[in-house]
């Protein structure tokens, strides 16, 4: 007999939870107009001046993974054609228009008004939305942001990103919503948004404490959830990083570790940093593969997917909006080059004590998969500590083998407790 | 002066494109002091500033069918496609050790991540990661994109230990207008007289000149005309196909020859675009950089890694290749794990579908070996076109 056993959420995942349906009845309503574009390189800010709801595709994949209904709409679109080699977030979502295009909240999705192409660290962005653009026949306007190949943008790109805004995407927005561009809106937003990054950066800080009060990929999934959508640079998202920043101070002050869908997780033994997004179709199952052995990750790359404030300490700059819109794309994390990206981990290990790296490589994902297996050596030699390599999917369920994953996941604590013990180390791999 | 015989010219292309370790750019390096190799990967680079620094621009196209890879295995998760294994494995082994630096261009994520790996891998080299615009108005594109270029420039500066003019710039700008010009005699030649030039000829001539220097390269393409013009080969009762989604990762030679075989004269490819990537002569004269810029920004070709603008424009240029070449269909041959290939594809087939052009599809690898299949959808798609074309 199958008991359903109660989840637990914290306030702050209700909270957003609410939010991201708050999003999607705002997109089906059919009082605004809507812009669709992507989680990296996501202007919301932007968006928001022409009282446009943001709609991301990534984010309704993600639902539809979470809600078990990817797998049907992936097989749907490799019938139409397409191949089973490429993104599955793109096949989602061609597969969920095939089957009548409803959104999470059960209204169907309209048609947008706009697609905004903001081509940032993923060669997919741009063939997704030529697709999309076939069936949507609407207005679709390109942004693209150069590749940070040499881990220090130029100012040659940024002129390029600012000249873009000006010359085709803000014209196009005006075009479409009828809303003339006002920049002091635009300053307004940003001086929002950076508010809400301030406490974000706060939130990823606090799991450098010991134990950590949060866990910063699945955890950090649900609060990522507004900043990352379509709730930057709102007084919505500002309050909401206040509560979040209440909620982790209260858990800090109890001395507890981290909250688990089952409850506190209980004794943290592994403190881990994770590369590459998480599995969705069987996101659930694949967290309690770590908290049930007291793993915690402390620091993830999947949580700088939208924008990344910790590293080099960006934030909007409400004083130059459009150029401090191209510094956000130009510095998402997929848009950086593997040097950079390495770095980054490699610090995150050290500063967040963490026992090593874990790369969760997703099949249909070039831009994080790609190199990450040289990332892995080169992290590992850096900090000494020993790294492992598991293989699932984004939202394709036909690609996360339970058995596996677990498998090794527990051959990697087994060798993370025999370097404690002073033995030597080895790579967990395919 | 003696004109090379066919066997003679085809055996040469056929000796280039066997040799992995690349001995006759090592000679040319040797040649003289001072003198460099840059290499590049598909789909486009400007060869014509490589060239204009005294520099020897070099195709590095993967390790092709039988290369065994070894080493690359361990730096690629299994469904990631073959190219950039091959490529490493080919630095690895040591093949590519004389050449000073690599050219990345922005094509896909699996390219632009391998630039990051080598230069993690390979601190003393010169490495590129080479931006082309999707934006494609002068002022916007076209300056970041000659501002892309004059970094290229000085960064090649820099490795020559001297300046590159704007005159060394319309001069290789010149050469390489030459080159086109003769890849377009010897692709027209095909389209015309197909039956006499074998696409797989075709095929290793048009590699000769990832490796050779353009004006050698040119000079081989004559040569072959020449000599091709005198030979006397059956016409067979073929159809006529172009071949589309090789333009990264190339098919093994076979696959082309298997094709051939079943009934398909292949008319028009994708294969090397960067030798026929700028569909017009470029200025020799004036600013070369803007120049160059202005060819890639109003008359390039379209390929999948380019951003089309216009909708109802996608496909024009495979549209184009079909009424020039007076194709009968279309393979669009893929290599596997190829987004930039893959994601365009169903959006090429609908297009042809609406204007009821016959196509079939399939995927393949650098190094796929078994033919058979390959033969029999070929055979079928071409008995198809014979059969039931409005001829």
């Amino acid at each position: 007999m199958s008991e359903k056993l109660e989840i637990n959420k914290s306030k702050s995942q209700i909270l957003q939870k609410e939010m991201i349906t708050s999003n999607y009845d705002k997109i089906t309503s059919g009082e605004c107009k809507v812009s669709s574009t992507f989680v990296p390189g996501n202007l919301n800010e932007l968006v928001m001046c022409f009282d446009m709801a943001n709609n991301l595709p990534e984010i309704n994949a993600i639902q539809n993974g979470m809600r078990k209904k990817s797998g049907g709409m992936i097989m749907e679109a490799e019938r139409q054609g397409h191949s089973e080699d490429v993104c599955t977030y793109v096949k989602a979502d061609v597969g969920q228009m095939a089957k009548g295009n409803i959104a999470p909240n059960g209204k169907p999705f309209p048609n947008p008004d706009l697609l905004l192409l903001s081509y940032t660290g993923c060669f997919t962005f741009l063939k997704w939305f030529e697709l999309l653009r076939e069936d949507y026949k609407c207005p679709t306007v390109m942004l693209h942001v150069p590749y940070d190949a040499n881990g220090n943008p130029t100012k040659s790109m940024r002129d390029y990103i600012v000249k873009q805004l000006k010359e085709d995407v803000i014209p196009t927005m005006e075009k479409v919503s009828g809303v003339k561009f006002d920049i002091d809106r635009l300053r307004e937003y940003m001086r929002n948004s950076a508010k809400a990054e301030d406490n974000m950066v706060w939130m990823l800080e606090q799991s450098k404490r010991t134990p950590s009060p949060i866990d910063c990929y699945f955890g950090g999934v649900y609060y990522m959830g507004p900043i990352f959508t379509a709730f930057r640079g709102t007084q919505d998202a500002i309050d909401y990083y206040d509560f979040l920043r209440t909620e982790i101070q209260e858990r800090i002050d109890l001395g507890l570790g981290v909250s688990t869908p089952e409850g506190d997780m209980g004794e943290e033994k592994y403190r881990l940093v994770v590369e590459g997004p998480p599995n969705w179709t069987s996101f659930r199952e694949f967290w309690k593969m770590f908290y049930d052995e007291g793993a915690v990750v402390v620091a993830s790359s999947y949580s700088k997917v939208g924008g990344v404030y910790d590293y080099d300490g960006f934030r909007h700059d409400p004083e130059n909006p459009l150029e401090s819109l191209a510094d956000y794309c130009l510095g998402v994390y997929t848009n950086r080059n593997l040097p950079t990206r390495v770095d980054m981990l490699a610090q995150n290990v050290k500063d967040y004590n963490a026992d090593g790296l874990l790369i969760n490589s997703i099949k249909s994902c070039n831009s994080f998969a790609a190199g990450q297996l040289m990332m892995m050596r080169q992290i590992e030699e850096i900090t000494g500590k020993p790294g492992a390599f598991i293989e699932t999917d984004l939202v394709d369920p036909r690609y996360f083998s339970a058995a596996n994953v677990k498998n090794r996941l527990e051959s990697y604590f087994q060798m993370i407790d025999q370097k404690r013990r002073g033995g030597g180390s080895a790579t967990v791999a395919a | 002066m003696c004109a090379k015989s066919l066997k003679e010219v085809v055996d040469y292309c056929q000796e280039l494109f066997d040799d992995i370790t690349f001995q006759s750019a090592r000679k040319w390096k040797d040649a003289e002091p001072g003198r460099k190799v840059i290499g590049y990967m598909p789909v486009y680079v400007p060869r014509e500033i490589i060239h204009a620094a005294g520099f020897l621009p070099l195709g590095i196209l993967g390790g092709g069918a039988d290369m065994e890879v070894i080493h690359g295995d361990a730096y690629y998760q299994s469904y990631i496609c073959r190219i950039p294994r091959s490529t490493i494995e080919l630095a690895v082994a040591g093949n590519i050790d004389f050449v000073d630096g690599m050219m990345f261009p922005s094509i896909c994520d699996v390219i632009r991540n391998l630039s990051g790996i080598w230069q993690l891998m390979f601190k003393d080299k010169y490495v590129r990661y080479f931006d082309t615009p999707q934006n494609f108005k002068g002022e916007v594109g076209g300056e970041f994109y000659q501002r892309e270029l004059h970094e290229l420039k000085e960064g090649l500066e820099e490795l020559a230990g001297r300046k590159i003019t704007n005159e060394d710039i319309n001069k290789s700008i010149a050469v390489y207008n030459e080159n086109r010009e003769w890849i377009e005699k010897v692709y027209a030649y095909r389209a015309k007289t197909p039956w006499k030039t074998a696409s797989w000829e075709v095929y290793i001539l048009m590699r000769a000149g990832m490796v050779l220097p353009p004006e050698e390269h040119t000079q081989l393409m004559q040569d072959y005309l020449a000599a091709v013009e005198t030979e006397d080969r059956p016409k067979r009762d073929n159809c006529r196909v172009i071949i589309q989604g090789s333009f990264c990762e190339q098919p093994p030679l076979n696959l082309v020859k298997s094709i051939e075989l079943s009934g398909c004269y292949i008319v028009d490819d994708d294969f090397m675009m960067v030798a026929r990537w700028l569909q017009k002569d470029v200025p020799t004269d004036g600013d070369g950089i803007h120049n160059l810029s202005d060819a890639f920004l109003n008359y390039s070709a379209e390929s999948a890694f380019k951003f089309e603008n216009v909708m109802e424009e996608k496909g024009t240029h495979m549209f184009d290749a079909i009424k020039k070449r007076g194709a009968e269909g279309v393979i669009f041959a893929a290599p596997s794990f190829c987004d930039p290939a893959l994601l365009d594809q169903p959006m090429m087939v609908n297009r042809l579908k609406e204007k009821n052009v016959p196509f079939i599809t399939m995927q393949y690898a650098e190094n796929s070996g078994q033919m058979q299949p390959i033969r029999e959808q070929s055979g079928t798609f071409a008995d198809s076109i014979k059969l039931w074309s409005a001829a």
